[in-house]
């Protein structure tokens, strides 16, 4: 059983804790093919999306992922909110647990707000997002992706490719996809890899044809379009060049290898959008995943006895 | 001390006798289909249906329904429920619905059970076949084809188990030797 009021980090989980969220996300995937998507099962409980960070994606879902649950939601977004008025992040968390949030959902440019905040609150707390450290949700929905397609995650050859170093996405993959004991591999531009990747049992590579050999799955990261002109790679046109995912570099690959994207996708900085829109692609099934994962979670925390 | 209640014949002769009291009931087997509930009710769901089948020398079809998402008691357990999966692989609008489950207890289960199924569609009617009938109900819920009624009291536990679950077939009535002065944690339905 999940015996923790937070989602904070896959770092924080164990394999059970993974295996037991995926496998109630198998559950909640079916309620979600119905005529009926909703179900009854947190009526009551209030859930805040706390979004220090623009997002669109990982906001609507889980919005949306609290209302097929019977949850209501609040948006709080923060140019509206007092914030921009000078109140602390932590009276923030507070006003809103007072209005009776159960659940608040967080995403902030700081690496370690969520867990802050999971201190100072009774509610759960969701990361969606901290800064270069993690964002959960997005790892389960890709674990939960693969499974799905793979019929399993051991012993799989997983890459990794593009901006590691900027990426909780990456980050949080990493500790997932080495937990459930895949063999990951990470491609990228030597400026955008951390050094101490090389020690963590992970392979890495910086020249996409080695890096792409056999491999099952291939998962992209986005870009970060704002960090360009910082000396992390020279312009777009050149990044694609070297790190694009074109069809001939997936046909390196396996046969049946997928390919991911978390999104937003930058076609053709990326990845080509023959692939984005090709047969292997599984991108647009992650975005349905992500909804079966973040109800599995608030499930499964909801159920945790304070 | 556990107590035998049912064994595998006993089983058997209930099972064959509901069959034949379901299909009389709905005069025959026209739009008529068996969902078990997770877990007990999913194997005895098979069993009446192949049942049915066999005496109709018609295919019934059988559905698989997990109700954690209906129950009324998230909020008090201590740990969450297991999700299982929900398998209709039919629509069950306009269908005889015969709900089926192991122990029939309190009836929160069947109220999850049909609140499930009425998100699936509109079914004709739904019915209740029970293996066993235990009482202690707490919802005016009644079941319409059983195996066997147990009178039970609250600190006692029955158990059903399966072949299909590797145990072989057996009903087992569980005292406690010191039974507490409160009731514990309703199990099972």
């Amino acid at each position: 059983m999940l015996n923790k009021k937070d989602l904070l980090g896959i770092k924080e989980l164990s394999v059970e804790e993974i295996d037991l969220i995926l496998d109630t996300a198998a559950g909640f995937k079916d309620v979600l093919r119905r005529d009926i998507k909703k179900v009854p099962t947190l009526r009551g409980k209030t859930a805040v999306n706390l979004f220090f960070e623009p997002s669109t994606r990982t906001r609507t879902s889980f919005e949306l992922a609290a209302k097929r649950l019977s949850t209501d939601v609040i948006n709080f977004s923060v140019p509206t909110s007092s914030v921009v008025k000078g109140e602390s992040l932590i009276d923030t968390a507070l006003t809103v647990q007072a209005l009776g949030a159960d659940f608040i959902i967080i995403r902030h440019s700081s690496s370690g707000v969520p867990h802050l905040l999971a201190k100072k609150l009774r509610a759960s707390v969701i990361n969606a997002g901290d800064g270069t450290n993690e964002h959960p949700t997005q790892a389960l929905l890709d674990a939960f992706t693969i499974r799905e397609k793979k019929r399993k995650i051991e012993g799989l050859d997983i890459a990794i490719v593009g901006d590691i170093i900027h990426s909780r996405v990456a980050k949080s993959n990493i500790y997932s996809l080495t937990k459930l004991r895949a063999r990951v591999r990470l491609i990228g531009p030597p400026t955008l890899i951390p050094k101490e990747m090389e020690g963590i049992g992970v392979g890495v590579f910086h020249n996409m044809e080695d890096g792409l050999k056999n491999v099952d799955v291939v998962m992209m990261l986005r870009i970060q379009m704002e960090r360009q002109g910082r000396g992390f790679f020279p312009s777009t046109e050149e990044y694609f060049k070297n790190w694009g995912l074109t069809p001939e570099r997936l046909s390196l690959a396996k046969d049946d290898v997928i390919v991911m994207h978390p999104g937003p996708m930058n076609r053709g900085v990326e990845i080509a959008s023959e692939i984005a829109d090709g047969p292997k692609s599984v991108i647009l099934e992650q975005v349905t995943n992500g909804l079966a994962v973040r109800m599995a979670v608030m499930y499964l925390l909801a159920g945790v006895k304070r | 001390m556990p107590k035998e209640l049912f064994d595998r014949k006993g089983i058997d002769r209930a099972l064959t006798r509901m069959a034949h009291e379901i299909i009389e009931k709905n005069k025959g087997t026209e739009r008529l289909c068996l969902i078990g509930i997770q877990r007990g009710g999913v194997h005895l769901a098979k069993r009446l249906a192949s049942k049915i089948g066999e005496i109709e020398k018609k295919d019934i079809p059988v559905g698989l329904l997990d109700i954690a998402f209906y129950r009324d008691d998230l909020n008090i357990r201590k740990e969450q429920t297991v999700v299982r999966r929900t398998e209709v692989p039919f629509e069950v609008t306009d269908l005889k619905i015969v709900l089926v489950d192991d122990v029939l207890f309190t009836g929160r289960s069947i109220r999850a059970a049909m609140d499930a199924l009425m998100d699936l569609g509109r079914p004709a009617a739904i019915q209740l076949a029970v293996l066993i009938d235990r009482g202690h109900r707490e919802l005016p819920i009644k079941a319409d084809y059983v195996g066997k009624n147990i009178p039970t009291s609250l600190t006692e536990n029955i158990e059903v188990q399966l072949e299909e679950e590797g145990l072989g077939d057996r009903v087992i009535l569980e005292s406690p030797s010191n039974p507490p002065l409160l009731p514990p944690q309703a199990k099972g339905d």
